[in-house]
């Protein structure tokens, strides 16, 4: 029987740490070969950690949302044969510092331990009997039963006119104990409103790790950096939905179905052609602006486990076709956490769109370090004056931020306007200047 | 005519009474205690105290008698002898102590005492016949806490050689031949105590069974002990007067006997005292013969508060003392309530008996899924060592969180562990705290956890 250590493999290029989304096996589990055995998150991707041999789990080195340098030693499996250790050497500490440096070097297996342990010693760490030996919860309290507490606890709350009935009991059997009493002191206690309604004072304690924590760091770095200037204009998309729904009735079967997307999408590259400088990463600590030829849409997604933006890598040598069949697959993807790190990430420009959801304008937050965002809003019919008479048309808002530091309220304005003038003149965009 | 004004008048200085009069001073109240004998009632002059000391006169004279005939633990004296007299007289100091101490304690904290007997004019005004006056005291609230009394048999009237617990304390020397009417708890332990005193006893219950208010589990160990001190009980069998020379009694088969008795002790309960002390000058709501209370022994008149005995069962001091607490601190300003979880009832039999919280049979009736086991003493080496091998450690708890709702025991001395098992019933104890705590070792205690560990199915010892 020998050990063997399975390292933080190298994720992506330029990545020099992960955080640990996921365990899939316990300590003691027996695994086989390429069984997936946890889940690390790099900058936007999941990658899953496969299990090189058959064995089992002993170690697992580092807990759910713990950020581990890559390198470092994750997991260690009891195996046939003699495995990739030798015995007693202890495994490197994996805690990442959180900077780019290389995982530290295995110290030198002390001496004591080659002579102590000639044979792999295996420490079990605790496991969990002792949960199963705890006291079972019981079921809620019956009608009438009286709360069960202790005469310190009964008598504090009767001097503090608390009627015990109220207070959630957290120890074994529901017993409340004093903990109980100050935190149903610190909420206020339980304020009963009327029709029998019950606040509910629980407070979930849920981490903030893997994609939530990329989200906030994201939209943090956005709120704190970029100054934004939000603009909302309407546009008549009657004439588009006509040509939309022509297009969908008469595609080829092996085409995808359009959305408003590739539309805005090929919309953009053309308002993009005439100001390239929308189209752009801002490297504010070099001060420095990036202008992109290609335009690499990114598109925001809601999924399971949070937004994602996947992108449409250059949409300048996509046509309408492929902009959509990009847009699908692309978030079919993110929704099956299937996407790769380089499908989520490298975008100059960035598609939100709430407009299923309704909402008549947003002020959406700029993907940073990008300096510019399209958001999409309901499509509705509205009745418009045409100079004699009031018509129904298909109306939706675009609402859109920049980033003021490097764009121009005015260049906005065009910018939007050119986009506006395409949509509502949909020719024009499959027409070559 | 004397009058007084007092915040808080207490009628009656038992247990319940002087409890509530000590805390009331304690928080500042005004107050004044009536009692018309030495403070204490029944529980300290001819109750509780008393018959312990006789109990424990009549264990020692057991213990010297079990010397007296070659012991097998090694000890040889002469047949001992008692003089009973001397008995009562040291009971009598024991006693006179702690009245006397009640009576510190009344003085220190600043509780007027009137010694006399108080009659209701009203609600909120007594009458008191001292020894030479007649003095009335108006108070704002009024604790009535008069106690209770031996019931009489109207075909057995107290008197001559009929007596109560009360004279059965007093004899000068055992008496010959002592026929006991009723099984009950105090019947027994007087019974008991006069049979190691060397008495033939003859007991009779009208019912099946002895202690009627315990399980047959628990009554086994008493029962045995009663037949090895060659006490003769009639159960079934109704007392029904006074003969010739003992009792005359209708066995359960329906014939007429005599028991030979130079005493015949009535012990068939106690009743709430509610007469002589003008309860009918008042419009108190009664549930039974005794005064109806609600969760803060509050009467149906306002101000009027009543604690103990006179409140019903269970007739114990120790729930008197608790009510006589909690309604001196509702007196002065205080939210309080009875949440208590459990009153232990202890006798003090020959072995012990302690029943705390809910019997198996209770805890079923009162609809709880329920698991049950206990631990014998037998299997214990600590009582094995005091040839107190009889009787067991018996835990009920709920089946689904392992709440402990009830903990019983029977054995030599067990009335101490009641301590324990009040504490966890309070505490809201499940059996892994029972079971996680150590006991210490050798001691009877560990049968109580003992019993514990194997409700979960894992006893160590047996």
């Amino acid at each position: 029987m020998g050990e063997h250590i399975i390292k933080l493999p190298d994720v992506g290029e330029g990545v020099a740490e992960a955080e640990l989304v996921e365990w899939l096996v316990d300590e003691g589990a027996n695994v086989r070969e390429d069984d997936v055995l946890a889940a690390v998150m790099t900058d936007k991707a999941t990658v899953e950690i496969p299990s090189p041999v058959e064995g089992k789990v002993i170690w697992r080195g580092a807990s759910i949302g713990e950020i581990i340098a890559v390198g470092s030693p994750i997991i260690r499996l009891e195996v046939d044969g003699p495995g990739n250790v030798k015995p007693g050497e202890e495994p490197a500490p994996v805690k990442s510092n959180g900077a780019a440096e290389p995982a530290p070097a295995q110290p030198e297996p002390p001496k004591e331990a080659k002579k102590a342990a000639p044979k792999p010693k295996i420490e079990k760490p605790a496991t969990t009997v002792a949960a199963a030996s705890a006291a079972p919860q019981g079921a809620m309290r019956k009608e009438g039963e009286a709360p069960l507490a202790s005469p310190a606890v009964r008598k504090r709350a009767l001097d503090n006119g608390v009627d015990l009935r109220r207070v959630l009991g957290s120890g074994p059997a529901g017993r409340i104990t004093h903990e109980d009493l100050d935190a149903y002191f610190e909420t206020g206690g339980g304020i009963r409103g009327g029709g029998g309604l019950v606040a509910n004072t629980s407070v979930t304690e849920t981490p903030v790790i893997g994609l939530r924590r990329k989200i906030a760091e994201k939209m943090e770095a956005a709120n704190a950096r970029i100054v934004p200037i939000t603009y909302v204009d309407e546009v008549d998309v009657t004439a588009l939905e006509d040509l939309r729904k022509e297009l969908n009735a008469t595609r080829k079967e092996d085409r995808p179905k359009l959305t408003i997307l590739p539309f805005l999408m090929r919309a953009m590259v053309k308002a993009i052609a005439e100001q390239p400088h929308i189209n752009a990463i801002f490297d504010d600590e070099a001060g420095v602006v990036h202008n992109y030829g290609g335009c690499h849409i990114g598109v925001a997604a809601q999924t399971p486990n949070g937004l994602m933006v996947p992108v449409v890598r250059h949409a300048e040598a996509r046509d309408i076709w492929d902009c959509a069949a990009e847009v699908a697959r692309l978030s079919e993807a993110a929704k099956g956490g299937t996407a790769s790190r380089e499908e989520l990430s490298g975008s100059t420009i960035t598609i939100t769109s709430l407009g299923a959801m309704g909402g008549i304008v947003t002020t959406p937050v700029i993907n940073h370090p990008e300096v510019a965002i399209v958001g999409v809003n309901k499509m509705q019919v509205l009745p418009k004056w045409d100079g004699s008479e009031f018509r129904p048309r298909k109306i939706m808002n675009l609402s859109s931020s920049f980033d003021h530091r490097v764009i121009d309220g005015w260049d906005a304005a065009v910018f939007v306007q050119r986009i506006k003038a395409l949509l509502e003149t949909p020719a024009m965009i499959f027409i070559q200047d | 005519m004397t009058k007084h004004t007092c915040k808080l008048l207490v009628i009656g200085a038992g247990p319940g009474g002087y409890v509530a009069a000590i805390r009331a001073g304690q928080l500042g109240v005004d107050t004044i205690i009536v009692e018309a004998k030495a403070p204490g009632g029944t529980c300290l002059n001819v109750g509780c105290i008393p018959s312990k000391a006789f109990i424990h006169v009549a264990d020692e004279f057991e213990k010297a008698n079990h010397f007296a005939n070659s012991s097998p633990i090694g000890i040889e004296v002469k047949k001992p002898e008692i003089d009973l007299k001397k008995t009562v007289a040291w009971k009598d100091g024991i006693v006179k102590r702690l009245t006397g101490g009640v009576g510190m304690l009344l003085k220190k904290n600043k509780v007027k005492s009137i010694e006399g007997w108080a009659r209701f004019l009203d609600g909120k005004t007594v009458e008191v016949e001292t020894a030479n006056a007649t003095e009335t005291i108006h108070a704002e609230n009024v604790i009535i806490a008069t106690g209770s009394k031996s019931v009489e048999l109207p075909f057995l009237p107290f008197g001559g050689d009929v007596i109560s617990s009360t004279e059965a304390l007093e004899l000068e020397t055992p008496p010959k031949n002592l026929a006991v009417v009723g099984a009950g708890y105090i019947g027994l332990e007087l019974g008991i105590a006069y049979a190691k005193m060397g008495s033939k006893v003859t007991v009779v219950e009208a019912l099946d069974r002895i202690l009627p208010l315990y399980d047959k589990e628990m009554t086994r160990p008493v029962a045995k002990k009663l037949k090895s001190l060659g006490v003769a009980t009639y159960l079934g069998a109704k007392a029904k007067g006074k003969a010739a020379k003992g009792l005359e009694i209708e066995t359960s088969d329906g014939k007429t006997e005599t028991i030979e008795a130079d005493k015949i002790l009535v012990t068939v309960g106690r009743k709430p005292l509610t007469e002589g002390w003008g309860l009918e000058e008042l419009s108190l709501d009664m549930n039974g013969n005794h005064i109806a209370i609600d969760d803060q022994c509050r009467t149906s008149m306002r101000g009027v508060y009543a604690i103990g005995d006179v409140t019903g069962e269970p007739m114990l001091a120790h729930r008197a003392m608790a009510q006589g607490e909690m309604v001196a601190e509702i007196i002065a300003g205080k939210n309080r309530t009875w949440d208590k979880a459990a009153i232990a009832a202890i006798c003090f039999t020959d072995p012990e008996i302690v029943s705390a919280g809910l019997s198996p049979d209770e805890a079923k009736d009162a609809g709880h899924d329920i698991i049950t086991q206990s631990f014998p003493f037998s299997a214990n080496g600590r009582a094995m060592t005091m040839e107190a091998e009889d009787g067991f450690v018996r835990i009920v708890a709920r089946k689904d969180n392992h709440l402990v709702l009830g903990i019983q025991a029977v054995g030599g001395g067990v009335a101490e562990l009641s301590a324990a098992f009040g504490l966890a019933l309070e505490m809201g104890a499940t059996l892994e705290d029972i079971a996680g705590t150590i006991h210490a070792h050798p001691t009877q205690g560990e049968a109580f956890q003992e019993a514990a560990l194997r409700t979960l199915g894992h006893a160590l010892h047996i």
